[in-house]
């Protein structure tokens, strides 16, 4: 089975819900401290929602230069899945992993709703297992959540399949109605909305399982790979 | 300034000056005189309403920790304890709304953690004067964004709390919070020093001048008010401490694994009076001496003077016993979490007074072996600031009120009357992380909230949690006693809509100035409401707050005594039924149809306030009442648990009465009901609580189970169609109930 590091920056808070989740799932998560410097141990890694350096000066500003990020960008060179979530998906566009910025919602206030989520492309570790045009409910819970980028970038996002998931009511001004990208490999995915929240019934909603087990499902493809090579 | 007229600065009377030099026999000098006036300032001694707060029964199977820590803690089973305790942050938050708010977080979630607790989930009672003016704005907005700020990013959800807007909190809003958390059993730390030799250990911010005389000058007087004089409100802006959720989710972090690793024998929050209190109550808790080196102190800025370093109100501080052979331990840990460490003090050994008395001394030093700057003993500034019994008196035109019944009110527009009683605080809740740790199967808005019972580092359960505030200061400044006994009431049945039965209360009285004994009579009658409606419900009070001199302009705020009371769900697998009814669902009201004495009281209704009457007399606390209440809760409790019941929706009734509950459902599930008989408006609008309106698919069996359960249920009618009848006096689109009911704050707000 693949191992997935949720990498815990001072300040994230969604740690322990990411690895409860992917748990709950079948795959094997453990916890990853912003000072490591090696990831080689993991097939696949989740950077988790929170405010990681209590988002000073801006989200993710400050988590781009924690030690652990070298290696976060090494993992993502190499293929292998890194899946930022919320807080996450703003550290990996502060860090290049992914095109763009996260600004100020429209409205300005801080947002913890539903959202319904269209799948607008299936070739990303996140989204391989769901079904194009499919809705999905998953909550969002953030201040900083619309996406921005420049004309070029998002003209370059649509032609290469980059947008994964769009909103079906924008709730916070996102360009496009962008809810998660993905970078042009499709292993490098950022996205607002919360899959980890969408786990069962009891809790409102089951629909960010899908999204989830396509990850693990990566992670454990990547594991195989790794196998291969590893094997003379 | 003399001595004597600098006590009078410091908040404390002449008669408390006489005290001081008493037990230390001896003129105090300045730095002395600091710590008393702030250790025996209304907010941290409860000198007012001690006395009082004593009636309240506090003990129970389930207690494990009562009133007079820094958190209530009960059984809740399967090795889990649940820490519960709430508190003020009213005049702060008058002031400087952001930081006010967002501070009151902060000091909620550090007397939480300080039992060994994480904080799994944070309530906010906020009452506000109507929004209509630029000021009223500012104060919802602030508040609101300053909670937002603090307890999103600190990574503890806000699940819900009331959102009260009347005239008499426009110059003095309340800002309550309220915290509940778990900890394995066996983790319960207590906050005392104990071991001769042991170190106190600082942990946290560095301590600046934000916040000096927060507990004295600020919340132990009232506001001048809006009558020309709110520029000297403004003046007391630097009482306001600002507050940093990275320092404090690092802290709480740190915190949980130092108790964790067992490298801590107490901990303490540094609060309200800084330093002084929280090494002044371990010690004195611990029956111990504590000397403290005001030089050991990380300072924010350089040139604070002792009294400054010793009443610093700065955030983000606590204060850790812990033995020498630990230390290099601890300090690894906070490194690792940035977290700032520093021994500033060490446990003593009690020395003897004349009598012969061991006595546990607190000494403020100047270097660990310096000269020693300040002398008193701990438990004179913890615990023996004078307990006053200040004059009560009943109103004079209590009489003249409780005869003007607005039984005589006419119906007027019931229509009109329902749709401006609709209000949805989703604009506030939308604001709050309120489903961090995947626990959250019922979040604000409804009734109450329903938690699963898990977190990070608690054993498996399938247990669940349910909390509630609730307040009514319509029918507590009409009667004190029976209004909070209702409220009390209301909290229940708040609870049985999610199957919870409760376990405990906590209580945060919000009063005006104690120095006016009607405010004085208002806070004991509201006391003994609460002892009455405790012991005909069996629940322990677990701890409170007291806020006192909630004035402005000489204007007391009406009697707003807060309860917030927590409920145990024994398994939790399935959600609970809504508000939403579906097409063709009989529509039924379990509880008692009428009250008593009179069988559908309007006083202290919300219809009667609008009517500009206040008068009346409230209905008794209803045994039926509570019946009512055990037999919702056990029926949604078998929901609950994966299992059947006739509940399909249920909805208390409360604030704008069966009509408001009826029409909130209605918009709920966007169908609508025909009610053909309602015994006219008064039955439309009574709030008294403890009944319910439940819809099922299965009206014989929901009868059938109330009448064995002794419990009354009467028919209303079916629900279905597009309008809500209510007979001749109420015919509704439910599309314009559902619009009204959303857009009613953001209007109000001018958004």
């Amino acid at each position: 089975m693949s191992r997935v590091g949720v990498v815990v920056f001072p300040g994230s808070n969604c740690e322990h819900d990411v690895v409860g989740a992917l748990t709950t799932l079948g795959g094997r998560a453990e916890l990853v401290w912003h000072a490591e410097t090696d990831l080689a141990a993991y097939d696949a890694v989740v950077l988790p929602g929170g405010f990681a350096h209590g988002d000073y000066l801006r989200p993710g500003a400050i988590a781009r230069f924690s030690p652990v990020m070298g290696a976060v960008a090494a993992l993502a060179e190499a293929g292998r899945p890194v899946l930022g979530i919320c807080n996450g998906f703003q550290v990996l566009t502060e860090a290049g992993l992914l095109p763009g910025a996260l600004q100020k919602n429209r409205g300005l206030t801080f947002l913890c709703q539903p959202t319904t989520l269209v799948v607008a492309s299936t070739r990303s570790v996140l989204t391989r297992a769901a079904a194009l045009g499919q809705e999905l409910v998953v909550p969002i819970n953030h201040f900083s959540g619309s996406y921005v980028c420049d004309d070029a970038t998002y003209l370059a996002l649509v032609e290469r399949d980059q947008v994964v998931l769009r909103y079906r009511d924008n709730p916070n001004g996102s360009r496009g109605d962008i809810a998660g990208i993905a970078n042009e490999a499709g292993n490098v995915v950022g996205l607002m909305p919360h899959p980890e929240r969408a786990l069962s019934a009891l809790l409102g909603s089951a629909d960010g399982r899908v999204l989830l087990e396509g990850f693990l499902a990566a992670a454990d493809d990547a594991a195989g790979a790794r196998a291969l090579v590893a094997a003379p | 300034m003399t001595e004597e007229a600098l006590h009078r600065a410091l908040g404390l009377t002449d008669d408390e000056y006489a005290l001081v030099e008493g037990v230390l026999d001896r003129e105090p000098n300045h730095l002395e005189l600091a710590m008393f006036a702030v250790m025996w300032s209304e907010h941290c001694s409860y000198k007012s309403s001690r006395l009082h707060l004593r009636r309240l029964p506090t003990s129970a199977p389930q207690v494990l920790v009562g009133p007079g820590e820094n958190a209530g803690v009960i059984d809740a089973g399967d090795g889990v304890a649940i820490a519960l305790r709430i508190e003020s942050h009213n005049h702060p938050s008058a002031i400087e709304p952001y930081q006010g708010a967002a501070t009151g977080v902060g000091g909620i979630l550090r007397d939480v953690f300080t039992m060994g607790a994480r904080p799994l989930a944070v309530m906010d009672p906020l009452f506000f004067g109507p929004p209509d003016d630029a000021r009223a704005r500012w104060l919802v907005e602030g508040v609101v964004a300053g909670i937002s700020g603090y307890g999103n990013s600190v990574g503890v959800p806000t699940i819900g709390g009331e959102l009260t807007f009347d005239e008499g909190y426009a110059q003095n809003p309340l800002v309550n919070v309220l915290c509940v958390g778990a900890l394995p059993r066996e983790r319960l730390v207590l906050g005392r020093a104990s071991g001769v030799g042991n170190l106190a250990v600082l942990l946290g911010s560095r301590t600046g001048r934000d916040g000096i005389g927060g507990v004295s000058v600020l919340a132990s007087a009232g506001f001048a008010g809006a009558d020309g004089a709110t520029s000297l409100d403004e003046e007391k802006r630097p009482s306001v401490q600002v507050g940093d959720p990275y320092e404090e989710k690092r802290l709480i972090e740190a915190c949980l694994a130092l108790l964790d690793e067992g490298l801590v024998v107490g901990i303490q929050d540094l609060g309200g009076a800084g330093l002084t209190c929280a090494a002044s109550e371990t010690a004195a808790r611990g029956g111990v001496g504590m000397d403290v080196d005001v030089t050991a102190v990380p300072l924010r800025e350089a040139g604070l003077a002792p009294w400054e370093v010793m009443t610093s109100e700065s955030q983000e501080r606590m204060l850790a016993i812990v033995r020498p052979e630990d230390l290099a331990a601890v300090e690894s840990l906070c490194r690792r979490w940035e977290v700032r460490s520093a021994v500033v003090g060490r446990v003593t050994a009690p020395v003897p007074d004349a009598a012969g008395r061991p006595v546990g001394m607190l000494r403020v030093r100047q270097g660990f072996d310096g000269p020693v700057l300040a002398e008193a003993p701990a438990a004179a500034l913890a615990d023996d600031a004078p307990l006053y019994d200040r004059p009560r008196a009943r109103p004079d035109d209590l009489d003249a009120r409780l005869s003007d019944d607005p039984a005589d009110e006419p119906a007027g527009d019931v229509g009109a009357e329902v749709l401006a009683s609709l209000v949805d605080p989703a604009w506030v809740h939308r604001q709050y992380d309120s489903q961090l740790f995947l626990n959250t199967v019922v979040g604000p808005g409804r009734d109450a909230a329903l938690l699963r019972l898990a977190g990070p580092g608690l054993p498996a359960s399938e247990r669940g949690f349910a909390l509630t505030t609730d307040s009514n200061p319509r029918w507590c400044a009409l009667d004190p006693r029976a209004g909070t006994a209702l409220t009390l009431v209301e909290a229940v049945a708040n609870l049985a809509c999610v199957g919870a039965t409760p376990a405990a209360v906590v209580n945060c009285l919000n009063f005006g100035n104690p120095e006016h004994p009607e405010v004085m009579w208002q806070l004991s009658e509201a006391v003994d409401g609460l002892a009455e409606a405790c012991v005909a419900t069996g629940l322990p009070v677990i701890g409170g707050n007291v806020s006192l001199y909630n004035e402005s302009g000489g204007r007391d705020i009406d009697p707003t005594p807060v309860l917030g009371v927590l409920g145990l769900v024994a398994r939790l697998v399935a959600a609970p039924p809504g508000w939403a009814w579906r097409e063709g669902d009989t529509v039924v009201l379990v509880g008692p149809r009428e009250a008593r004495p009179d069988p559908f009281p309007l006083a202290g209704s919300l219809f009667a306030r609008r009517r500009g009457r206040t008068g009346g007399r409230l209905g008794d606390l209803d045994p039926r009442a509570l019946a009512a209440s055990r037999f919702v809760a056990g029926e949604v409790a078998r929901v609950c648990a994966g299992g059947a019941s006739p509940v399909a929706a249920v909805h208390d009734v409360s604030a704008g009465g069966l009509a408001v509950a009826l029409a909130e459902m209605a918009a709920a599930s966007g169908v609508g009901l025909a009610w053909a008989r309602p015994r006219g408006h008064a039955e439309l609008f009574t709030e008294a609580p403890g009944r319910f309106v439940v819809a099922t698919r299965d009206p014989a069996a929901l009868t059938a189970a109330a009448a064995a359960a002794g419990v009354e249920a009467s028919v209303l009618g079916t629900a279905g169609g597009g309008r809500l009848t209510l007979g001749e006096l109420c015919d509704l689109a439910v599309g314009d109930l559902a619009e009204r009911r959303a857009s009613a704050l953001p209007a109000a707000l001018g958004l």
